[in-house]
Order: structure tokens, then C-alpha cells, then sequence
């Protein structure tokens, strides 16, 4: 794109005007209509990040955020060495590689479907109604579960007593916490998480089909030698920003799904997080339990870029 | 780049029959037909639960918990819906829920779409380091207690604004928006309207914002389906039970079982049998009453959040 400097009429010429008088006597509208969106950011994520050094800091009620006398590593060594850290860890990495892994793949495959489907009619359709469960909010989706999955009359325990599959109270369990909470996910979002994969698809040149079929490609070899290939960007993509997600395993479901019986599987970081902190008050050692999180967060997303870079060329910066 | 990819549907329709006009054997035959079938596995399975929630409302409770609801619903009773018609509850969830998502929608477009074309105009230096501001939020954060604490001092705990001031922007809806007022406002409109003496704010009021109203419905779709399914906020900063927004209320009642213990009935607390045979009941009733806005609407708008996504894809 050209980056032609377009002038305002009566405006001093030239790009290379220094002063921030000028600068501002020009763009000043431009930072009008950052401004607010700036503010906000600036308030509502900048400034907790600023309260961070609480978890350095022994909380002190009258003293404000960060009033608090400072305590060092206290609170992370505390972290350490409870007996939740090894659980928690091994639950957080549980869920989230999972999702990662099976939620990654689902929407790929969705799409390589749909992408298969002559009738564009039908397409649409099937397009249509994939996506829907994605608006669908938490709440209904693990209410849903929970009527589905009620060990007395649930439809789906009921569906699985007739393949055997029976005496499971799935909801209280810690052995099918995992799966209900992933195979949940990908039916609620793999429909939505394909668009994009879809749109890589339709990217592809048709030259490059043409020829395979030349070349004497069956439709499954089209597949595997144009389509899948052509994903792969998005995909690395795709992965890179999941990957910083790992431990972030979502508060809201994860939350919604415990009780007293999974308890052993479905504490999480974020959901101990929310409890200690909100619930009990220990503010600064929940400050620092949440910061251990985003440091790992941020560093999976950063080796994953890095590898990626080195790997395929593509990375997100 | 984007807009050739946006309208590619057409491309991509008639590209298929002709590929397969070159082969047609049995096997590709086979394989279509294998194709649709894994399709149609995938439809039932993502739309049976939501028909069956649809039929099991209006269906007998008791009809409903020995199997008998499967296809269609089996003696109607409008039970369920008569119980949450009755609830001061769900209306007040439903209302709180309705001003927020009205006002927080109309908050984020107000704050959003000027960012967003301001970052998009190339010759706004700072737009790079604005950007990096922005979108370092979308990685690191400040984490939760850190964030109430901030809200606490703000005054914004059990307050309605918590709701609406906090989610101003979304940054991913930003890029979204930036992404395509980059891409499909011609420069050459821009240099025109400056020739007639236009500022930015007039480019962008009678210019830009006319010709973007796609992008417009995307991300006010995003919004308004973030506000309306926003759960977080309310479990959190809100204690006042009359500020709740309807989720709130979906979990008091789909997962808590505080299914109208008090007003289904006078022992309705311990009432054993009966709350329990009309709980699910109200349960299927809720969940559609709760979810049928945001399903009805959908299928409309179904095609903008395609153009919407695929435009924050092709240019992050």
C-alpha cells in the first residue's frame, strides 16, 4: 500500500516536520478518537498490572494497593510449598492441554467436511448450524449438562446405558470431569473455530487443485496434498495464540462444573485464584498465584512463537 | 486482499461442480456421499440437544424423565413456562441484562470504532506504538485481585456502571475494526474528501462510518453477545442481588437448584417430589427463554460474523 502523506488543505507540507507542536496542530483530531479508548485501556488493564507488585507486598487495608510493606518472593515460596501447588498445576495443565490439543484439531477437520460438501446450499446450512452453539452462553451450556447428564433420567446417561456405558455419575466424577469439559467445548465451539480454516480454504488457488487432479489426485489426496498444506499458516497461528492461553484454563466453565465430588480434578489456578482472593480475602497471595499464571501464560507464548519462527517462517511478530 | 477473499463464495461455488465434472467415478461418488453423511452426523449432534431442551419445555415433566420425549413433545404442559412467566426474578435478570447490554453495546461502539479508524490512517505516526499498547492487553494482565482492588477503589463494586466501563474495549474487536478501515476505505476517498476540505472528523462521520456498516454489525454483534452472556462481572464485583444481570440468575436456578423453592407452591423448600419433578421442567423452560433472542437473531447475522472474523484473520 502506498503510504502517501496526505496533506490537509493549507497545512505545511513535508513528512518530515519534527516538533510535537505541529504533530499535534495536525493529527490532534486522530488523538481525539484514541483518547477515550486509551483511557479506558490504560485504567482497566494498565493499572492492575501497576497493582501487580502486591503480590510483593504484604496487603495492608489501610495502606491501599501498594502501601503494603514489601515481602519479596514470601508469597510464591508460600505457593511452592503448599500442598494444593502440585494438584492445581496438574489439574491446570490437564484441562488445558487438552482443550489445546482435541479443540485445536476438531475445527480443522470440521472444516476440511464442510469444505468437502458440493452443494453450496447445503454448505450454508451445515455452516449455519455449527456455528450456533457458540453464542450460547456458559451458564445454559453446563445447565444443559447437568439435565443431560443427571445420573437418574439424563438423556445422554441414558443413551450411553444402552452402549454400556453406564453406573458413571458423570458431573461427580473426577474421571469424566476431563472428558465432559472438552468434548463439551469442541461441540459448543469447533463449529465457530472453523470459519477460519474455512476462509483459508476458499483461499486456495483452484489452479493448484487442477493440477493435482492431473496429476491424478483422488479427492482424499487433494485433501492431504492442497488443503491441509494450505492451512498450516493459520494453523501455526492459531496455535501460537492458544498457547499462550495454556494455563488460563477457563474460569467461568471450570467454576460452573465444580462440585464437592470433582473438586479433585476441576480446582484450578484460576478458579483457587478466585477463592482465596475473593472469597478469603488473601489478597496478596492470590496476586501472586494469578501472576505465576500470566508469567507462564506469557512465556509458552513467546517459546511457541519463537519455535514457530524458526520452524515455518510464520509467527505473530 | 480481504475484499477478494470476502467474496469468494462466489468463486468457490463455481469452482467445485467443475472439478467434478472431470471425474465422476464410483469412488468419488462414494466419497461424497461419506462426506454428507459426516455432515449430517455433525448437524444431529450439535442440534438435538438444543431441540430436544425446545421440546422437553413444553413437554409433561413425567413424559420427559421416563424417555418418552424424543421427536416430538409429549403431552404439552406450559407448566414450566407458567412458573418462570410468575418469577420476579428472571424479569429483573432479563431487565438489568437488557440495559446493559444496550448501554454497554452503545459504550464500545462510541470508544471503539474512532480508535479504530484512527489507528488505520497510515500517516498517524504513533499508530505503532498504540497498537503495542493495545495489544500487549490481550497477553498480560493484571490478574484478578489486583483488578478488584482497582474497582473497589473506583466505587465501581455493586455498581451497575462495572458492567459497562470496564468492557469499553475489547482490543481483538479494535484489530477487527482497524483491520478493515484499513483495507476497505479507498485512499483516494480520503484524498478526494480532503480536496473538499474535510477533517478526520468529518471523513469519518459522513465518510467512513456510512460505508462500514458491516464492520459496524460485526463488532456490535460481538459486543452485545459479550454483554448479554457475561457472567464474570456479576459473580464478582455485584453482590446486590437487583443488579444481576440474567446469567446470574440462569446459575441460581439451572445449576444451584434454587429452582422456585419459595414460589412454586408452598412447600416448595422441602417439597421432595414435586420440586423435583418440575425443576427440569422450569430448567428447559429457562434455557430457551434465556437463549431464544440470541438463536433467533442469529441466523441473520450469521453472514456478518463470517466477513467479521475473516477480516480480523487476513490482516491481524
Amino acid at each position: 500500500m502506498s503510504t502517501a502523506v496526505v496533506k490537509r488543505a493549507g497545512a505545511p507540507a513535508g513528512r518530515s516536520g519534527h516538533g510535537l507542536a505541529r504533530h499535534l496542530k495536525r493529527y490532534w483530531q486522530l488523538w481525539a478518537m484514541v483518547l477515550p479508548a486509551t483511557a479506558f485501556v490504560l485504567v482497566f488493564a494498565y493499572v492492575p498490572m501497576y497493582g501487580i507488585q502486591l503480590a510483593f507486598r504484604e496487603f495492608d487495608f489501610t495502606a491501599g494497593l501498594t502501601g503494603g510493606r514489601f515481602v519479596g518472593l514470601k508469597y510464591f515460596q508460600q505457593f511452592f510449598d503448599s500442598p494444593m501447588f502440585a494438584t492445581l498445576m496438574r489439574n491446570t495443565v490437564l484441562i488445558s492441554i487438552t482443550t489445546l490439543v482435541l479443540g485445536f484439531i476438531a475445527p480443522i477437520i470440521l472444516a476440511l467436511l464442510i469444505n468437502q460438501l458440493v452443494r453450496s446450499r447445503i454448505k450454508r446450512w451445515v455452516q449455519t448450524i455449527t456455528y450456533l452453539p457458540h453464542f450460547i452462553s456458559v451458564v445454559v451450556i453446563v445447565g444443559m449438562l447437568q439435565v443431560f447428564l443427571s445420573p437418574s433420567d439424563g438423556l445422554l446417561t441414558r443413551l450411553l446405558a444402552s452402549i454400556g456405558i453406564s453406573g458413571t455419575n458423570f458431573l461427580g466424577d473426577t474421571g469424566s470431569f476431563v472428558p465432559v469439559y472438552v468434548l463439551s467445548d469442541i461441540w459448543q465451539h469447533a463449529g465457530w473455530n472453523s470459519i477460519i480454516y474455512l476462509a483459508a480454504l476458499a483461499g486456495v488457488n483452484t489452479q493448484l487443485y487442477e493440477a493435482a487432479r492431473i496429476d491424478g489426485a483422488n479427492r482424499w489426496q487433494l485433501i492431504r496434498h492442497v488443503d491441509i498444506p494450505a492451512l498450516v499458516p493459520t494453523m501455526i497461528i492459531l496455535l501460537i495464540l492458544n498457547m499462550g492461553n495454556v494455563l488460563n484454563t477457563g474460569f467461568e466453565k471450570v467454576f460452573l462444573m465444580q462440585n464437592t465430588l470433582n473438586l479433585p480434578i476441576s480446582e484450578v489456578i484460576s478458579t483457587y485464584t478466585y477463592k482465596i482472593g475473593i472469597l478469603s480475602s488473601q489478597f496478596s497471595y492470590s496476586t501472586a498465584i494469578g501472576l505465576f499464571n500470566t508469567l507462564i501464560n506469557f512465556t509458552f507464548l513467546v517459546l511457541a512463537n519463537r519455535i514457530a519462527k524458526r520452524v515455518s517462517d510464520t509467527s505473530l511478530w | 486482499m480481504t475484499t477478494t477473499s470476502l467474496s469468494s463464495g462466489r468463486s468457490r461455488r463455481a469452482r467445485r461442480p467443475h472439478s467434478r465434472r472431470r471425474r465422476w467415478s464410483s469412488g468419488e461418488r462414494l466419497f461424497d456421499l461419506g462426506v454428507l453423511l459426516a455432515c449430517a452426523l455433525v448437524v444431529f449432534a450439535t442440534l438435538y440437544p438444543i431441540y430436544f431442551v425446545l421440546i422437553a419445555s413444553i413437554s409433561d415433566s413425567g413424559a420427559v424423565a421416563t424417555g418418552q420425549v424424543v421427536l416430538l413433545p409429549k403431552r404439552l404442559s406450559l407448566f414450566g413456562y407458567e412458573q418462570i412467566l410468575g418469577d420476579a426474578r428472571i424479569w429483573t435478570g432479563y431487565r438489568n441484562t437488557i440495559v446493559y447490554t444496550a448501554v454497554g453495546t452503545a459504550l464500545n461502539l462510541a470508544v471503539t470504532l474512532p480508535a479504530a479508524f484512527a489507528l488505520s490512517r497510515r500517516e498517524f505516526r504513533p499508530r505503532r506504538p498504540l497498537m503495542l499498547f493495545f495489544a500487549f492487553t490481550m497477553f498480560f494482565s493484571g490478574g484478578l485481585i489486583p483488578t478488584y482492588l482497582l474497582y473497589k477503589d473506583l466505587g465501581l463494586l455493586d455498581n451497575w456502571l462495572v458492567f459497562i466501563l470496564p468492557s469499553a474495549v475489547n482490543v481483538y474487536n479494535l484489530i477487527i475494526a482497524r483491520s478493515f478501515f484499513e483495507n476497505s476505505l479507498p485512499e483516494e476517498l480520503y484524498e478526494a474528501a480532503t480536496l473538499d476540505g474535510a477533517d478526520y472528523f468529518r471523513f469519518f462521520g459522513t465518510i467512513a462510518l456510512p460505508l462500514s456498516k458491516a464492520i459496524i454489525s460485526v463488532i456490535g454483534l460481538y459486543y452485545l453477545v459479550q454483554h448479554w452472556n457475561d457472567f464474570f462481572t456479576g459473580l464478582i464485583f455485584v453482590r446486590d442481588y437487583a443488579k444481576q444481570p440474567l446469567q446470574i440468575v440462569l446459575r441460581d436456578i439451572l445449576l444451584s437448584n434454587q429452582a422456585f423453592s419459595g414460589g412454586a407452591g408452598g412447600g416448595g423448600g422441602s417439597g421432595g417430589a414435586y420440586a423435583q419433578r418440575y425443576a427440569d421442567q422450569i430448567k428447559y423452560g429457562v434455557i430457551v427463554v434465556s437463549t431464544l433472542p440470541v438463536i433467533v437473531v442469529y441466523p441473520f447475522l450469521q453472514k456478518y460474523f463470517e466477513k467479521g472474523v475473516l477480516i480480523g484473520a487476513v490482516k491481524g
